[in-house]
């Protein structure tokens, strides 16, 4: 290549640095670089002066002339967000329960809100999925103790179940059986109830259960074993069971009693449009009727 | 070795007065930069036809609800493949043309090029060419320079409002817009992107031009991988020039070269740099020197292409005496060949992806938590959520149905009685759908079993399917 400082006027200007032989030009910067430099350094002292900056005390920083704070904007944000559904919390107050599935938006808003509160309020006990647990029932499936209609679920979310915050609560318990009934009595019993559920059972002692049952048991879970929803006592005769079918567990039942809870979500601090989206959801998960 | 104290630490812009010239490479860069502008003007202007409900807007980038329409196409967020594989072919073609035709972007088709281009005619238009425009540029402010100033500023300025006006027009309804931007009813994000956009092109355009290139570009230095001795550089055979002089001179011009050192291609390079130093960081390959010194070379009966486009390995031939390499040596070489490959095989999946979409487009997941629920009868019972995609205007109902081998299930929509779900235009709706296996039935028991769903549009028969697996007590108690 024919050589660059044919035509400069005086000797090619280098850093002076050298790496194997090769060096590097000593160029000045446009000065528009230095104008963009100086500009920026205007811009963050004015930023600086407008925007929370300086950490002068363990108070905070100082504040700005401005007066931003990203806590305010998030309040503002929220506050927006909240004057937005106001318009769908006001309507889904209003209108009848079984309307909300009628209006798209309003059944979109319903089950969407309804996942994020039961996620947060619900999940603890009856599972992400609402699958339930021993003793937390599980919501997908088509037994209900208190009923699985819309209405029934509403009533159920908003006052909870033996929950001694809200005199409106559902109470329902299953009494100890041990110092009532003979350890026999109780034996038959279990029988019976393995019988009535279709599971294996000794015949005989089914037999003596029967009236055992219907002595005891039949004023609550009925005289076919098929339970009553007005008190929330389980259907014995099916495939689900809250604590656990099989018969050890049935004994441990019958000897010691239940007592589930459900917090009154009145009371807890959800309002009656928040309580209206969880029972949305809940009926829609499969079990609804 | 740094010696020279007089070397300021920053230097002003050293102003460039292009000349006009006119030749082969004008004429192209003519034509390239007309059809580049009215591309990106009319584009957004353009209607196209898409029925109810939907936009007209030929090309429309749907911010707000997540829509990029390109004529006949639609293109959905979950498609978004297709904008990423057009952005690597963008990259690989940049990588394709810059290995074979060296900096043919930045001298034909680059914004800053076609912009600065622009900008440059303008002020010829107005102020003159190169020598009024020096002198101009010298003289005092008098009345005259302050009203050619100004009458330049003011073209400029109409100029760049149109580029940063016809940008915000592919966001959302042109003529729709337009009215509200007259009106002063416009988005205010409207009036700050054409503002932004507006400063942006009149200082690059009128005064950043070559500044923009040789210290904000990262392009002219990464090029640099691309290219090698075989890639199409502009190139001043000094072979032939040198030594330069005036012809004129009695004695001794029978030793000059051709170069008669007019300086023409000086003055007319936009990037005010002498092509006859070298290969150099500033070129941009604009060719506007090839013109400029063709012609010169016809005054003086010299053959053209002393200046001319040239690869490296040419120059190291013609030097040795050796004739230039056949074209397809320059431009068959395995580098091109595997841009080539790969930038054709994207474009080919992405033509393949764009004809094998399925008109009915629905996703289908499985609720896994749990994986099956027990109910009171003993059945089993799975749950899926459908996400369910109409893509016309207008509400579709759609049918869901199942097929499995020989194992009897049954199948029931959330919320209905019925196996329709009506989808609204232009949107997805979800959709739970619940599969029952009775008790003790195959399905029931085993671990799994694969069934197929079917989706069909009720108004145009179109089908689709998806496979899924049904999870029975086999998969473990819950």
């Amino acid at each position: 290549m024919r050589k660059k400082d044919d035509k400069q006027k005086g000797p090619v200007e280098t850093t002076g640095h050298s790496w194997d032989g090769i060096e590097e030009f000593n160029n000045p910067l446009p000065r528009w670089w230095l104008w963009t430099f100086y500009g920026t350094i205007i811009w963050g002292i004015i930023y600086t002066i407008l925007y929370p900056a300086w950490p002068i005390s363990t108070e905070g920083a100082t504040p700005g002339v401005l007066g931003y704070s990203s806590r305010a904007e998030l309040q503002a944000e929220m506050e927006k967000f909240d004057t937005r559904l106001k318009p769908l919390k006001e309507k889904i107050v209003a209108v009848d329960l079984a309307a909300i599935k009628d209006d798209p938006q309003l059944a979109d808003f319903a089950r969407r809100g309804g996942k994020a509160l039961f996620a947060t309020w619900c999940a603890q006990c009856h599972g992400s999925g609402g699958q339930g647990a021993k003793g937390y029932p599980n919501l997908l499936d088509d037994e209900w103790l208190w009923g699985g209609t819309l209405d029934a679920i509403h009533t159920t979310i908003r006052h909870g179940v033996n929950d001694e915050h809200d005199e409106d609560t559902r109470t329902s318990e299953m009494p100890a059986w041990k110092d009532q009934l003979e350890p026999t009595e109780i034996e038959n019993v279990v029988q019976y109830v393995l019988k009535i559920s279709g599971q294996e059972h000794d015949a005989a002692r089914a037999e003596a259960g029967a009236t055992v049952f219907a002595d005891n048991c039949a004023a609550c879970h009925g005289e076919d074993g098929k339970g009553d929803q007005e008190t929330g006592a389980p259907d014995l005769t099916n495939a689900i069971w809250l604590y656990g079918g099989d018969e050890a567990t049935i004994r441990e039942t019958v000897e010691n009693g239940r007592k589930g809870v459900m917090p009154s979500w009145s009371k807890r601090g959800l309002d009656e449009a928040e309580i209206r989206q969880v029972a949305f959801y809940v009926h829609s998960l499969g079990g609804g009727q | 070795m740094s010696t020279s104290e007089d070397t300021p630490l920053y230097a002003a812009r050293e102003p460039i007065f292009p000349r006009r010239v006119s030749g082969r490479f004008r004429r192209i860069k003519w034509w390239v930069m007309g059809i580049a502008l009215a591309i990106y003007y009319i584009t957004p202007w353009i209607r196209w036809d898409r029925g109810p409900n939907l936009p007209d807007q030929a090309v429309l980038v749907d911010l707000a609800n997540r829509r990029f329409y390109w004529f006949w196409i639609e293109i959905w967020p979950q498609e978004f493949y297709f904008v990423a594989g057009l952005l690597i072919m963008a990259g690989l073609g940049l990588f394709l043309f810059t290995s074979v035709f060296g900096r043919v972007w930045c001298g034909y088709a680059c914004p800053q090029t076609v912009w600065t281009d622009l900008f440059i005619h303008v002020e010829r238009w107005i102020e003159g060419d190169r020598n009024q425009r020096i002198r101009l540029w010298k003289s005092p402010w008098t009345w005259k320079k302050i009203r050619l100033r100004l009458a330049k500023w003011t073209v400029w300025l109409l100029i760049a409002m149109a580029t940063g006006g016809a940008w915000v027009f592919y966001f959302t309804d042109a003529p729709t817009l337009a009215r509200e931007l007259v009106a002063f009813d416009a988005p205010w994000i409207a009036y700050s992107t054409i503002a932004i956009l507006t400063a942006t092109t009149f200082v690059f355009g009128g005064f950043m031009r070559e500044q923009v290139c040789i210290y904000m570009c990262p392009w002219p230095r990464i090029q640099a991988a691309m290219m090698d001795e075989d890639s199409l550089t502009v190139a001043y055979r000094w072979w032939r020039g040198e030594p330069r002089g005036k012809h004129r001179k009695k004695e001794g011009a029978e030793k000059l070269g051709d170069c008669i050192d007019c300086g023409a291609c000086v003055a007319v390079c936009p990037m005010g740099i002498d092509i006859r130093d070298g290969q150099q960081l500033a070129c941009i390959t604009c060719a506007l020197c090839i013109d400029a010194c063709d012609a010169v070379m016809e005054k003086i009966g010299k053959p053209r292409g002393l200046i001319d486009y040239l690869a490296l390995s040419d120059e190291k031939r013609e030097v040795a005496g050796l004739p230039p390499k056949p074209i397809w040596q320059h431009v068959f070489r395995p580098r091109v060949l595997v841009y080539f490959i790969l930038w054709a095989g994207i474009g080919a999946g992405l033509i393949w992806a764009l004809f094998a979409r399925p008109e009915i487009d629905f996703n289908v997941s499985a609720v896994r938590n749990p994986l099956y629920v027990t109910l009171a009868d003993g059945s089993i019972r799975n749950t899926y959520d459908f996400r369910l995609r109409n893509k016309h205007g207008e509400e579709h109902p759609f049918r869901i149905s199942l097929t499995a081998d020989d194992v009897p299930l049954r199948i029931r929509l959330e919320g209905t009685d019925d196996l329709v779900t009506y989808v609204p235009g232009d949107s997805t709706r979800e959709q739970r759908v619940f599969v029952i296996a009775r008790k003790d039935s195959p399905a029931a028991k085993a671990d799994k079993t694969p069934l197929r769903f079917w989706v069909e549009d009720v108004l145009t028969g179109e089908r689709a399917w998806k496979d899924v697996v049904f999870f029975g007590k086999g998969a473990g108690s819950r």
